[in-house]
């Protein structure tokens, strides 16, 4: 590791620290302190394993099978924006699938990930949870309902700084 | 000398009077999930503006959705005369003229509001009275009793319109005995899909002596197609804090969770406030309300897993683990969280309980059917014209709830499919439609009230799509703990995938009956169990459709007629 690598791991682990032991719920575990760790630096680096391996007592194998079994864990650094597709069955129905393809065009992928330019990750949701407004997309979790392939696309394009 | 509950009491009927009964006007904006994706939020913000600058005598708040979601985002003013008139589907830029000419000049917008409720007995212009629309006039509302009222995060209001009464006299007037006595007379059944007699599981667990005991509420909810779970904790948080410390009471438990899956922004802040604000008011912690009963509750959350909705997996969970089910016997009342007793319940059986306890089980049992008493919420969405949240009578039929409270199908010519109770359970055509909703009714239709989600399909929707993406759904949430699941879902998703390609053979069907029945066989949980019920179902009522696919005499259309969907696939580690 280079003196950079080692001065940046530092850093990470002292803000994990500090997001750790600032959980304000009363019962404190591995599930809570990674879900933690993602609210506050929105994706878990082999320090916050360690870090919360360390915390709670446990093993870093212990940590890495609760991380790898929730499907809203991440590893890498997400893109700025996070842009959620609804593909539950619901959704699906009003038209689910031709959203979730109009966004990959305007992000330029063809599957969950960050568009080239690391602007804006895409997140495929199995239920957002407002199905009466479906078809439905979130922005960094704050829903937008009643999607056509070109609204969603304008606004993942947007999320890039493109002008739609 | 009053007590503490009393001096509560007095000081919420101080702050409902200053909010209904001043001089200024209330501008109730509809919150909650659907209501945000709706865009509430702008035109809350709106309407504070345009009373600013308008300089009106107006409340402005964000209070509970009222369940009709078509309408969103709602809005519905009261005026010091006590008239109170709803708009649906505000938009922003009309906030100025609502203020200036329905607050200020007291002309309500007439042309667009969709009804009105209160007022001098003369009306408001032709609009019609709130009760008269069906699908209003047709709910029973007693879990979603304060829909559309009042403010979720105010505990005040909750207890102005009759809130912790029933807590109140649990712990004044009744034993934990007579409660749990009371809720099995009452013949209330557990709305999280399984149906069991909530009475007689708090029976289990109230008996056990042990210092540490736990009751659970569970909201983690995944069913797409079912938000009202979500919904009562969004929108009325304290109904279900009430009806847990009662949980709580009745069965001499200590700790309390509610348990809700993150990235649910809303009813997780919703949840987390109400209980700071019990705690604040007495209502929990040591000593509630005086009397020798000390309970305490707090949120947990849960990473993205939908089995996480298992009662044993949920208590994995809850201790920071992979959300797994572990085997039954020992059952939770014997050693459930952290191998304490404890009782599971959904937030739709917790919310009916104030209201058994201050009403009685008499008349809890009065509504509903034989089996099943009290009242469903059913959620509806897909290709209905008004999709919402609607809490009716325990034995209306499912017609009656599409065509009277749902408007009927709202593009294409009719109504083809339902999915209801979530994607463990079946599809229904529409010979199924008159059944009775009830949860044996249901059941022997192929289907299940579960999570009270009623998903709508029209002519246009194709029975083999729809069961793929169920499919695919029940293969990207198995937890992989028991091989029948895991690789089951994946084998029967292989299939469909051939159907969709035109490239299926009609032994498939054979071999799909096979992949269900070890399923149902060799897994712990119901998410094996159940995973065959879709296509179970869709042979009842579209065997045709599904024969001719495998005969390769039809390629389902779906969006992608060359049936390359692209819905994520994934075996957890």
């Amino acid at each position: 590791m280079t003196t950079a690598e080692t001065a940046q791991s530092s850093k990470l682990r002292e803000q994990i620290g500090q997001v750790l032991s600032a959980q304000p719920q009363p019962t404190v575990t591995v599930l809570s302190s990674l879900i933690a760790i993602q609210d506050s630096i929105h994706y878990l680096p082999d320090e916050a394993i360690k870090e919360t391996a360390t915390f709670c007592g446990s093993t870093i194998n212990e940590v890495w099978s609760v991380a790898s079994f929730y499907t809203n864990f991440r590893f890498t650094e997400p893109g700025d924006k996070t842009i959620d597709v609804c593909w539950g069955p619901s959704c699906h129905i009003v038209g689910a699938q031709a959203i979730l393809d109009s966004v990959h065009t305007a992000l330029e992928i063809n599957e969950e990930g960050e568009s080239p330019d690391r602007k804006v990750t895409l997140k495929y949701n199995t239920c957002l949870g407002a199905c009466a407004q479906g078809p439905v997309i979130a922005i960094n979790h704050h829903l937008i309902g009643k999607q056509t392939p070109e609204s969603a696309a304008k606004i993942a394009r947007e999320l890039r700084g493109q002008n739609s | 000398m009053s007590t503490p509950f009393e001096e509560l009491q007095s000081r919420a009927k101080k702050r409902w009077e200053e909010l209904t009964s001043g001089d200024s006007a209330w501008i109730r904006v509809g919150g909650g999930t659907s209501g945000q994706a709706a865009g509430a939020d702008a035109v809350l913000d709106a309407f504070k503006s345009s009373v600013e600058s308008s300089g009106v005598n107006a409340n402005v708040s964000m209070v509970s959705a009222m369940g009709l979601m078509y309408l969103e985002p709602q809005v519905d003013i009261l005026m010091p005369n006590g008239a109170r008139v709803y708009y649906g589907n505000v938009q922003p830029e009309e906030t100025q003229k609502i203020v200036e000419q329905h607050v200020k000049n007291g002309e309500p917008l007439t042309e667009r509001a969709f009804a009105y409720s209160g007022g001098d007995g003369n009306g408001v212009g032709n609009l019609p009275e709130l009760n008269s629309l069906p699908m209003v006039a047709l709910q029973q509302r007693i879990a979603t009793r304060n829909f559309g009222d009042t403010d979720p995060h105010d505990l005040l209001q909750y207890v102005a319109n009759g809130g912790y009464t029933a807590l109140n006299r649990a712990l004044t007037e009744l034993t934990p005995e007579e409660i749990v006595n009371e809720v099995k007379a009452a013949g209330l059944r557990g709305r999280g899909g399984a149906a069991f007699p909530a009475g007689v599981k708090w029976s289990f667990l109230a008996p056990s002596k042990a210092p540490v005991k736990y009751v659970l509420c569970n909201c983690e909810e995944g069913d797409p197609g079912a938000f009202n779970d979500k919904g009562i904790i969004e929108n009325d948080p304290h109904t279900l804090v009430e009806g847990l410390i009662i949980n709580g009471y009745a069965t001499r438990s200590t700790h309390g969770y509610v348990f809700i899956r993150t990235g649910h922004e809303l009813p997780i802040e919703s949840a987390r406030k109400a209980i700071a604000a019990a705690y604040e008011a007495g209502l929990l912690g040591p000593n509630i309300l005086g009397s020798d009963f000390s309970f305490d509750m707090e949120v947990s959350l849960t990473g993205d897993s939908y089995v996480a909705g298992e009662e044993t997996a949920l208590m994995e969970a809850i201790e920071g683990k992979r959300s797994t089910p572990r085997f039954k016997p020992p059952f939770p009342a014997a050693a459930g969280l952290w191998q304490k007793p404890t009782n599971i319940n959904n937030v739709k059986t917790l919310s009916y309980v104030p209201e058994i306890v201050r009403n009685g089980s008499d008349w809890f049992k009065s509504i509903g059917t034989e089996t099943t008493s009290g009242t469903a919420i059913v959620c509806l969405s897909g290709h209905i014209t008004y999709p919402g949240m609607y809490e009716v009578p325990m034995g209306m039929t499912i017609r009656e709830v599409l065509e009277k409270i749902g408007g009927g199908v709202s593009v294409g010519e009719r109504i083809k499919v339902l999915q209801a109770g979530g994607p463990l359970n079946g599809l229904l055509g529409e010979e199924a439609f008159d059944t009775m909703i009830d949860f044996d009714a249901m059941s022997a239709a192929g289907a299940s009230i579960g999570s009270g989600g009623i998903i709508v399909g029209n002519e246009t929707t194709n029975v083999v799509d729809l069961l793929r993406s169920l499919i695919a759904f029940n293969q990207f949430e198995s937890c992989g703990k028991c091989f029948p699941c895991r690789l089951g879902n994946t084998h029967m998703l292989e299939i469909l995938d051939r159907m969709c390609q035109n490239k299926a053979k009609s032994a498939d069907l054979a071999l799909l009956e096979r992949v269900g029945t070890s399923m149902k066989a060799g897994s712990l949980c119901g998410h094996g169990q159940l995973g065959f019920n879709p296509i179970a179902s869709a042979l009842k009522y579209f065997g045709d459709e599904i024969k001719s696919c495998l005969a390769g005499e039809i390629t389902p259309g779906g969006v992608f007629g060359d049936g390359t969907m692209i819905l994520p696939t994934r075996t957890r580690p």
